[in-house]
């Protein structure tokens, strides 16, 4: 009976069972950290009875300045994890000289998949959604984004996946395969475990979410601008969003199509990406990159736009050559889709197409060069104030400009077949990624905190901050370097103690605790502005002497941003406004619709997780369940027509008149 | 002590980061000094041209960076807002169209150049190419495993695993699969790499110029014995190496079907060790498994 009983049970729960909590010491540490803080916040919002606070001014949000904020919010948190992974990475190498180290050969390939998985899907395409939201319906004079709702579902989606991610950490296992998991690796036949399938589902999820957001911000940038604002009056960070999101709408579905393939290998045993019955493994990598490369690009574009703003606000003049910074954008969004075979010269496809590849690759020099210059020619004879966001700036050029040449080196075949899947390698990407990619969302953040919160960042620690964070990035990286071309590949748990890689593996460590530092400090620093907000407070709304349209609303903005829809006929419109100040007219206010909260993007999220959960585990009855809830959820929400609601005319006005009285 | 002004603190500060930071790039150039740089030690034809290129490319590109580098300084420090001098202040100016023309068009030119050194340095160095020489090429199979090399020498009828030898001088070609999840076969003083994989054939086609011992690896994730694939390439006189096969050929254990399927399960050797080859089609065989469609599951249960 009670063998029959655990049957019934077995099949309930799929492959579910206790061998799922089997883990090394480290990773409890870990999960134990994590419930404690899950705990912690729990116990916190229930002390303080702000359960409903929270589920009716953030949860049910369909504000893109709220949902930008909890994006952050996520954005952080995964940041921190990987974080955390890189450290104990690095940690491990450092000891594993001649075998040994803390860390058996699985658990540190987990790691290492999981700060790949983690710092791309969630933190940096967190991060910038984030950007996005917060700032780009500002910056085209709009009240919200063309879908609200739809975005809060991409945002609940891009939770879901990051929530999969971490309970991976305490149920079960995660891909041991290096971040994209290439098969036949990440087939069934060599990883028959939950690893490669929480990889999956976690990453398949916050796709959708991702895509959907895409298609969200292109719709809402071609519809929703202000009057006036043509398409080459546009603020140069919209265009690299439009850019940003038109890869994601030409990206994102391959890789929800190569992960669906992937899944079928691994759930029903088809055979797209086995090596054996006709599967084509090479077919994967191909399509892998095919979104990977753009994806490189779908985060870098938005961090070019930002510095673009940045340099022209702290120079106080206006972008040089704009004509050629949208060009520049056009052309490297186009080219990015050329490119994707130079991550896999090494496969051995014949020379003329490695040669088409890495020549392709290197013509996306051309306009990133040409960016570089147009920045430097903002700041010629402008009045550079050399706040922590132009310091982030300084601090790209440099590493960026190493990153880009050791590119230009990657992009000959030639070469590559020595350097492919080498610390230099990682090193390159590095450099991208870290150098460009976040430094620019950092300076982003630093310089729109006032607009999102209300109150500037602490300078002083921002400064700090930033000298971690570069030192620390030499210290981690030029090692990396220099260790590939001692010919040290990537992903090694242990190498031999002769060949001497130890000590530049140590340096790298302590990089790394640099980089942390840095990130101790950032945390500080927003503790620390927090608590001194009165002070740094931004009364004006213009924090910077800004000169696009986000600056001429208060900070933070109101619900519905702009109270009168701004005229933006001008380039720099709020700057050109500041100019000509008898042109500005005595308000008329007019009801304002906003769209309503609502739960349903946390339910159908809630389902989609679930379902994913499901299927990492065969639990074939919840998935079921789960997949009908979330459909249901969708159709009762959209035929649901009472979804905005109005502020009136005299509303506005009242919020107005506080606003100017501040 | 005499009290220091600030100027003078600042000038002691700055000094002693400046010789500290010295002092920290010696010790590390010494340190460097003393290590093995696989990839800039080319002992073979190949790897002496790649290494070349990259000589090339890096010249180029600390070109190109300087000035940008240079560039940024200069502006920066001329026309900060408290600069001592007061510097030219054009908050309208947005433009130059020469300048702009200026560049697009050098790195245009730049990466021109390049491209056509590219081209050429492609199809020169393509892994599948034979090296032109006087004698013919050795060939040698090489078989990804988890997570060992097998190498077979279908001429000479030996085998051996994490360990091959060739002669000096004398063009090798690998031809390169796997039985066991993608791998990549590097031999950086060599040249490098070219990815082994299940059902296919690769081609990597070296030359050692030296004699030596060169240190080979897989450069792809495999799983969990991946770090442990090294095997030792010698290059040694072609004498060496005859007599090395011939003993090998005598004196080995059999490889046959069964000692295959033996050494393909998950494992990492201790030690390299040598084989007679009895199976002549043996590499043809591991390739064409996964290329027919009737064979058996190849799923665990």
């Amino acid at each position: 009976m009670l063998h029959l009983f655990s049957n019934v049970a077995d099949g309930l729960l799929g492959r579910l069972g206790w061998d799922a909590f089997n883990h090394p010491l480290i990773t409890w540490g870990g999960i134990i950290g994590m419930v404690g803080a899950v705990i912690i916040i729990v116990g916190l919002l229930t002390y303080f009875k702000k359960w409903g606070w929270l589920y009716r001014n953030w949860l049910t949000s369909l504000d893109p300045k709220k949902i930008g904020v909890m994006y952050l919010i996520v954005a952080a948190v995964m940041l921190l994890r990987g974080a955390s992974d890189a450290v104990m990475m690095r940690g491990q190498q450092a000891m594993a000289s001649g075998g040994g180290g803390y860390l058996d050969a699985d658990t540190f390939q987990q790691v290492f998949t999981a700060h790949g998985t983690i710092m791309i899907f969630f933190a940096a395409m967190g991060f910038m959604f984030a950007l996005i939201n917060l700032i780009v319906p500002l910056q085209i004079g709009a009240r919200d984004v063309a879908f609200p709702f739809l975005n809060s579902v991409s945002f609940w989606l891009f939770v879901a996946g990051a929530v999969l991610v971490n309970v991976s950490l305490a149920i079960g296992d995660f891909a041991a395969t290096g971040w994209l998991a290439y098969p036949p690796l990440s087939g069934l036949e060599y990883s028959p475990g939950v690893g490669v399938d929480y990889w999956i589902w976690s990453i398949q999820i916050a796709g959708i979410g991702s895509l959907l957001s895409g298609i969200n911000f292109f719709a809402t940038i071609v519809k929703m601008r202000a009057p006036g604002m043509r398409l080459m009056k546009m603020p140069i960070f919209v265009w690299s969003v439009l850019g940003s999101m038109s890869l994601v709408m030409f990206a994102f579905p391959i890789l929800t199509a190569t992960l669906a393939m992937l899944s079928l290998d691994r759930l029903l045993g088809m055979h797209f990406f086995t090596s054996a019955m006709g599967g084509n493994p090479m077919m994967y990598v191909n399509l892998i990159w095919a979104w990977g490369h753009p994806e490189v690009y779908i985060l870098v574009l938005p961090a070019f736009g930002i510095f673009s703003e940045v340099v022209a606000t702290y120079s106080s003049k206006r972008l040089f050559g704009y004509t050629s910074m949208v060009l520049a954008i056009a052309a490297i969004t186009v080219l990015s889709f050329l490119v994707w075979l130079h991550h896999f010269f090494t496969m051995g496809a014949g020379a003329n197409v490695n040669a088409f590849f890495g020549i392709m690759t290197m013509i996306i020099a051309i306009p990133t060069g040409v960016k570089v210059f147009n920045w430097l020619f903002t700041m010629y004879r402008g009045r550079i104030r050399l706040t922590s966001p132009m310091l982030w700036f300084i601090g790209f050029v440099v590493t960026f400009s190493i990153g880009g040449a050791t590119g230009v080196m990657l992009a000959v075949p030639a070469i590559d077949f020595q350097m492919h899947n080498s610390l230099f390698l990682v090193a390159h990407f590095h450099n991208m990624i870290i150098g460009g990619v976040l430094f620019g969302y950092f300076a982003g953040l630093t310089y729109w905190f006032p607009k999102i919160f209300g109150y500037k960042l602490n300078e002083f620690l921002g400064k700090i901050a930033f000298w971690f964070w570069l030192v620390g990035f030499i210290l981690a990286f030029v090692p990396l370097y220099i260790l590939g071309l001692m010919g040290a590949t990537r992903r090694l748990d242990h190498y031999d103690a002769s060949l001497g890689w130890q000590w530049l593996f140590i340096v790298a460590g302590v990089g790394v605790l640099f980089i942390m530092l840095g990130v101790g400090t950032q945390i500080l620093q927003m503790i620390f502005s927090y608590f001194a907000r009165r002070i740094n407070r931004d009364t004006t709304g213009d924090a910077w002497g800004g000169r696009t349209l986000e600056w001429s609303t208060s900070s933070p903005a109101p619900v519905y941003n702009f109270a009168i829809i701004p005229d933006a006929s001008h380039r720099d419109a709020w700057w050109w406004t500041k100019q000509h100040p008898e042109l500005v007219k005595k308000p008329v206010y007019q009801d304002i619709e906003l769209p309503r909260n609502t739960g349903a993007g946390i339910v159908i999220a809630g389902f989609t997780g679930l379902v994913g959960f499901a299927l990492i585990w065969h639990i074939w009855w919840l998935a079921a369940i789960a997949a009908v809830g979330a459909i249901i959820t969708i159709i009762v929400r959209t035929t649901n027509d009472d979804v905005e609601y109005t502020i009136t005319a005299a509303e506005v006005a009242k919020i107005e008149a506080s606003r100017s009285r501040a | 002590m005499p009290k220091l002004s600030k100027l003078q603190k600042r000038r002691i500060a700055r000094l002693s980061a400046v010789a500290l930071s010295v002092a920290a790039l010696i010790i590390a150039g010494q340190l460097i000094g003393a290590g093995q740089f696989d990839v800039l030690d080319a002992q073979g034809t190949i790897s002496a041209q790649q290494r070349n290129l990259l000589s090339f490319a890096t010249i180029l590109c600390i070109l190109i960076v300087t000035p940008v580098f240079a560039l940024t300084f200069i502006i920066v420090r001329t026309y900060r807002v408290d600069a001592k001098k007061p510097a030219v202040y054009t908050p309208d100016w947005d433009g130059n169209n020469r300048l702009e023309a200026l560049w697009w068009g050098i790195p245009a030119i730049v990466i021109l150049a390049l491209s056509v050194v590219t081209w050429q340095s492609t199809h020169a160095l393509d892994p599948f190419k034979a090296i032109s020489s006087k004698q013919p090429p050795l060939d040698i199979q090489v078989i990804a495993l988890q997570w060992k090399w097998l190498f077979i020498y279908p001429e000479q009828g030996i085998a051996s695993v994490n360990y091959v030898q060739f002669p000096e001088d004398r063009p090798v070609r690998f031809t390169v699969t796997s039985d066991a999840p993608m791998n990549s076969f590097f031999i950086p003083q060599l040249g490098g790499q070219i990815y082994a994989m299940s059902g296919m054939k690769t081609q990597l086609n070296l030359q050692a110029d030296h004699t030596g011992n060169f240190r080979g690896m897989s450069a792809n994730l495999s799983g969990d014995g991946f770090a442990d694939m090294d095997f030792t390439a010698q290059a040694t006189s072609a004498k060496t190496f005859s007599i090395w096969a011939d003993m090998a050929s005598r004196q080995s254990p059999e490889l046959n079907q069964t000692v295959y399927e033996r050494l393909a399960l998950p494992g990492v050797p201790q030690q390299p060790t040598q084989y007679k080859l009895t199976d002549g089609m043996l590499f043809d065989k591991v390739v064409n498994k996964y290329m027919s469609y009737d064979q058996k599951e190849t799923e665990t249960k």
